[in-house]
């Protein structure tokens, strides 16, 4: 398992230098011309202008020298200056995470609760009614276009029967609250502002329900195969057999084992939350990292949109990385003879 | 009595998911191919006062430019449909070419192959689409350019398992000894071998293409106005967000035509556990 562990961790730099490498690539295909973006289209006659900020941006080197550059520009942390916001692309990223991070995790509560429910249900009462609309519910979840149900749920809740605010981490004139962690919700707690906190979670019921149920699917399905698998082992029949109520069956002795595979899945749903995330963020105007993408791809920003596209894929890595080591480490019988780095 | 009767004669795959997952997928497959016949409102015509909402003579209502909403999500399955065939066949194209060439080959080939697969599969799905789709330009083909991107590697992953798996059984050793050439045993040998996961993994991926063939429409790097593609109309509904019903039709037709994939996808999959556990 060590092995297993460190030969995930070495081939980690190299993944990485692989997707720099395809992220450089892309940008150097593109049809754009990234000097258009720099230097305005009157100077651009002006072959002395250009020609400094060729130099400026290290355009007049070979290809070669441009991804040598550009790799050390990486490690320094420099993902490049949007053509949009004139603004380095790492800089847009880190304002912009705190308001994804917060839509993911409280997106993850709805999707973890729900899914582990559903999944229970489908696995009691299997090929029963329940288990057939447990499974459409999950189904559903993982087959509508999120960008599509945020707009449904948002005419319904918030237009037609005005419960819930519409788009926006906070109303339009409210002044968001200030704090360390960049979570509204948190930094209105921190500062005792109960009403700020409300309002916060008020904007982000529906974004969160709806990305939150796109993982449902994924989430419950798993759990209903593993309860299944549980539920027919021998120690199971021993509890019954020794008259526990089903409840504690369930919940006190199968569950407890059937989490195991679902924490991974849990982990490897990141996948979803982030392809979710990009959409729902476009359609509740919330301004995190994924709403950052889309405008930055409908404006062909390439910078931007290839430095999201980086920075998504590396923490896709680690996320599966430590998924699977956490994994490794939890359920020490699975070999990882076979596995493939 | 009756009933249990029917029930041995059924086969375990045709449960009713299944049975609502062909009669969906089939009834937009017929959609797309007959569309034009239904003698609907031309799709592209303004044919009524705009943002009219759902009424007898508009079932979906109209949208901002006075078309039927109706005709357009309907005629939209043709454009989702091709979308999601043309980038399935062209992924499993590429894919299941390079991973059998991978893995009948091995050495510096196999290596390269299989190491391009783990970097593209490092991408998370909807921003390497995007990605590839900006710096493509915006259109249609282009964005199915980066579908197939963003599909093939699962394909040369899946396609190199199996061929490795196949190349080691005997009747490959009997053909080698018998003095096949190397072609004779790729093809006749091993490949007839290996359909069978891809084409299941092939149907459930239908659904999450069409999936994200839209979300890159309505972001506006796929299909562009006035074409009646359902992500494209969603996202002119966006912009009309109190006339509900512009973007209600070509979201639910999205719904249930990948609902529909799903279905069989899962049922396809059960019946593939249910084989490899027997």
């Amino acid at each position: 398992m060590t092995r297993y562990i460190v030969r995930r961790l070495l081939a980690m730099p190299l993944l990485l230098l692989g997707v720099a490498t395809a992220a450089f690539f892309l940008s150097h295909v593109t049809k754009a011309d990234p000097l258009s973006a720099i230097v305005s289209e009157r100077q651009m006659n002006n072959p002395e202008i250009v020609a400094a900020a060729k130099a400026r941006w290290g355009l007049d080197r070979s290809v070669p020298e441009q991804y040598a550059i550009y790799i050390g520009n990486l490690l320094q942390g420099d993902l490049g200056t949007s053509f949009r916001t004139r603004m380095p692309v790492a800089n847009d990223i880190m304002a912009r995470l705190p308001a994804t991070l917060e839509l993911v995790l409280f997106a993850m509560v709805f999707g973890v609760f729900g899914g582990v429910a559903l999944g229970i249900a489908a696995a009691r009462w299997r090929d029963t009614m329940i288990d057939h609309a447990a499974r459409l519910v999950a189904l559903i979840g993982s087959s509508m276009p999120v960008f599509w149900t945020g707009l449904i749920l948002l005419y319904v809740f918030s237009v037609a029967l005005g419960w819930l605010p519409g788009p926006g981490r906070i109303d339009a004139r409210a002044v968001p609250p200030a704090g360390a962690t960049g979570f509204y919700t948190l930094d209105a707690l921190l500062a005792g502002d109960i009403d700020a906190f409300l309002k916060a979670l008020s904007h982000l019921v529906l974004p969160a329900f709806v990305l939150g149920w796109a993982v449902m699917g994924v989430i419950s399905r798993l759990v209903r195969g593993s309860m299944l698998d549980v539920l027919e082992q021998d120690y199971i029949r021993t509890a019954r057999a020794k008259g526990a109520g089903e409840r504690r069956v369930l919940v006190v002795h199968a569950l407890r084992n059937a989490m195991i595979p679902t924490l991974t899945i849990i982990g490897h749903s990141f996948a979803y939350l982030i392809t979710g995330a990009v959409l729902t963020e476009t359609i509740f105007a919330w301004p995190g990292v994924g709403s950052y993408a889309v405008d930055s791809a409908r404006t062909l920003d390439h910078p931007a949109i290839i430095g999201v596209t980086l920075v998504g894929a590396a923490a896709f890595l680690l996320s599966n990385l430590a998924t699977d080591v956490a994994y490794a480490v939890f359920n020490p019988r699975i070999g990882f003879g076979g596995a493939d780095g | 009595m009756a009933e249990a009767l029917a029930r041995a004669r059924r086969p375990s795959w045709l449960t009713v998911p299944v049975a609502l997952g062909v009669v969906v997928v089939a009834f937009w497959i017929v959609a797309a191919l007959t569309a034009p016949l239904w003698g609907l409102d031309e799709p592209l015509k303004m044919v009524a006062r705009r943002l009219q909402p759902p009424s007898a003579e508009h079932w979906l209502g109209t949208d901002a430019l006075g078309r039927d909403v109706f005709s357009r999500t309907i005629h939209g399955a043709r454009i989702s449909l091709a979308i999601a065939a043309v980038v399935v066949l062209a992924a499993v194209a590429i894919g299941a070419g390079l991973g059998a060439l991978a893995g009948f080959f091995g050495g510096w080939w196999d290596a390269a192959v299989m190491r391009l697969v783990d970097v593209t599969l490092a991408f998370p799905p909807v921003l390497l689409a995007m990605a590839v789709a900006a710096t493509l330009g915006p259109g249609l083909e282009n964005a199915a350019v980066a579908l197939v991107a963003v599909w093939w590697p699962v394909y040369a992953r899946l396609m190199r398992a199996q061929v490795l798996e196949v190349k080691t059984r005997e009747h490959v050793e009997a053909a080698i000894a018998g003095g096949a050439t190397r072609s004779r045993l790729l093809f006749k040998h091993i490949l007839s071998l290996c359909w069978t996961p891809i084409q299941v993994n092939a149907t459930m991926d239908v659904g999450q293409v069409i999936l994200l063939a839209a979300a890159l429409s309505f972001i506006g790097l796929g299909a562009s106005p006035p074409t009646p593609e359902w992500g494209a109309m969603i996202s002119e509904g966006a912009t009309q967000f109190y006339s509900w019903w512009i973007a209600f039709g070509p979201g639910f037709a999205i719904l249930t035509l990948v609902l529909g994939f799903n279905f069989l996808g899962d049922g396809l999959r059960d019946l593939m556990d249910e084989r490899s556990s027997r």
